[in-house]
């Protein structure tokens, strides 16, 4: 305990680096499997429904194959760059979820009272903009050390579509920085607390519904997901800017890619959904049950559908989750588990409504070609982000006089 | 050693390291590696002087936006592996003796102007130059002819560019 209590700064900061490295990595593997599922179901499809129940397990083996699958490297790459690229893309996209805050509650460890994130800084904002405009490289040093035509053209394209859209994302938020006066993620959550005409919370996803708009589109092209995905054109560039990646080198552009998908999700919620702040007025004390009556009964349904449903391992397998849920709930039915998981509960579910519109894009929506994406992103979204960040500093202006 | 002299000296050190490596190393891509590395070690040195948003900046702009475009333009030339040539006489009279000079010269000047004076702490950095709203506040009052007068000259710069680059096609 002498050295925790000397240094405990810094143990504190790796436990929490360590939380929330677990944390991210095991929501990533269980993305995918939502996303799967979601879109089969979109599809008229299952998706994952043998490796488990449900289709639950199917991560833990997709994550056994990329480590067990050979790791080629081609004798004609560049051998340092070929190993650099995704490191460096793995590394600047979980860099960015650490400069996060999960909640507002101060939480006590070793005896060490501190805040729900890892780097607590007054320009949040502009350091995740700062780290994640570098992440580009990534992509175009993966296509270039590949020497691949397929791959060089891909992050050719990849990269073009992320600079090109790191304009209008970058745009779109300056109108809440406007607002709201402030880089800090803690600040900007904060003053959109209250309501309009008492009903109404005073989320800055209302004035700025274009700038959201703009953000949201911006950020499904920059992270390449679908509708955007052409870095990833199959019938085109078969595998686009990771074509001669395999095994754990490719896990890590895709964990990468997922990751970004919630660091884009949880900016979102922060700058226009109100963060951590519950919809509801806070003399509704009841509200402060929605997470745990929540777990309970899910809890139950998955007890239901194990006992009626399933048999055999699967039924097991559906007891333990459910026993999990279960559990969870009753913790969370003590008071001050209570107080402090609030804040993080509606944080993540405006994380999880969003990450759900991504899924539900990439099932619905038809890739754009290559030429309507740029027309797209330059004469279309970015005049619009513009004139909304002009519109909004003279409305201020207008506003103040 | 405290954690941010620890830090000073790692990130110089990766700087100086990036410089080097920037000038010996013969594949193009990997010198823009190199000076993307020297850049991101400037990036730590501003955050450890307390300067955050020169520190944002100097990444986003440096890092994140002109190493882009000049790692696009080797990928799409396609540079290959650089040709060493004799070294010229020019350099080997004159550029010796000068970079001799020069280091002589600053290294006089450090010398002088630390000696006997206290050491450079955080809390000697002027508060103004950490804040981005006195940052602003600056640029847009004091200094904002200079700052719009750059403006156009970049603008006149971009369009020479694309109307230079529309004739040839």
């Amino acid at each position: 305990m002498g050295f925790i209590t000397q240094h405990a700064v810094l143990v504190v900061s790796i436990v929490k680096v360590a939380v929330l490295l677990l944390a991210a990595l095991t929501v990533n593997a269980y993305l995918t499997w939502f996303e799967r599922k979601l879109v089969g179901h979109i599809q008229s499809r299952i998706g994952p429904y043998f490796v488990g129940a449900h289709g639950l397990l199917q991560p833990a083996a997709d994550g056994l194959k990329f480590l067990f699958k050979e790791d080629l490297t081609i004798p004609t790459s560049d051998r340092f760059v070929f190993c650099l690229a995704p490191l460096l893309s793995l590394t600047l996209a979980l860099t960015t979820l650490a400069l996060i805050p999960f909640g507002p509650a101060t939480i006590t460890i070793f005896g060490q009272p501190t805040e729900l994130v890892v780097a607590n800084t007054t320009l949040g904002l502009l350091m995740v903009f700062a780290i994640s405009s570098i992440g580009v490289y990534g992509v175009a040093l993966a296509g270039w050390s590949s020497n691949s035509k397929y791959s060089l053209l891909g992050s050719l394209r990849s990269s073009a579509q992320m600079i090109s859209y790191e304009v209008s994302l970058t745009l779109s938020i300056v109108g809440v920085v406007l607002l709201a006066g402030t880089f800090d993620f803690r600040t900007l959550v904060e003053g959109q607390g209250g309501y309009w005409w008492h009903f109404l919370p005073r989320w800055r996803v209302f004035p700025q519904i274009v700038g959201f708009m703009c953000y949201f589109i911006s950020a499904i092209a920059e992270t390449n997901r679908a509708p955007f995905d052409l870095p990833e054109a199959e019938s085109e560039l078969v595998a686009g800017f990771h074509t001669e990646y395999s095994s754990f080198k490719f896990a890590m552009f895709f964990v990468a890619e997922y990751t970004n998908m919630i660091t884009v999700s949880c900016l979102a919620t922060i700058l226009f959904l109100g963060g951590w702040l519950s919809p509801f007025p806070e003399r509704w004390t009841w509200q402060l049950y929605i997470p745990a009556v929540g777990l309970l009964l899910t809890g139950v349904a998955l007890l239901a559908d194990a006992a009626f449903k399933w048999n055999g391992i699967a039924r097991l397998q559906l007891v333990a989750v459910s026993l999990l849920a279960l559990g969870l709930g009753v913790l969370a039915l003590s008071p001050t588990v209570m107080l402090v998981i609030q804040g993080v509960f509606w944080f993540l579910l405006k994380v999880f409504l969003l990450i759900f519109f991504y899924a539900w894009a990439r099932g619905t929506l038809p890739r754009f070609r290559y030429d309507q994406l740029m027309s797209f992103g330059w004469k279309l979204l970015l005049p619009v982000a513009l004139a909304n960040v002009v519109l909004t500093a003279f409305l201020i202006e207008w506003w103040n006089r | 050693m405290s954690v941010p002299v620890f830090m000073f000296f790692a990130c110089a050190a990766l700087a100086v390291l990036g410089a080097v490596l920037l000038i010996v190393v013969r594949e193009p891509i990997h010198s823009a590696l190199a000076l993307i590395l020297v850049m991101a070690a400037l990036a730590v040195l501003y955050l450890l002087l307390g300067a955050e948003f020169i520190a944002a900046v100097q990444l986003m702009v440096y890092a994140g936006a002109i190493m882009v475009l000049f790692v696009f333009v080797i990928m799409l030339l396609n540079a290959g592996v650089e040709e060493r040539t004799n070294k010229s006489l020019m350099a080997k009279y004159l550029g010796l003796p000068l970079a001799g000079f020069l280091v002589l010269d600053l290294a006089w000047w450090i010398a002088k102007s630390t000696a006997g004076k206290a050491e450079l702490t955080a809390s000697a950095v002027p508060a103004q130059a950490s804040s981005t709203i006195e940052l602003s506040r600056m640029l847009f009052k004091q200094y904002l002819f200079p700052f719009e007068a750059t403006s156009i000259l970049i603008l006149i710069a971009m369009l020479g560019a694309v109307v230079l680059a529309r004739r040839d096609s």
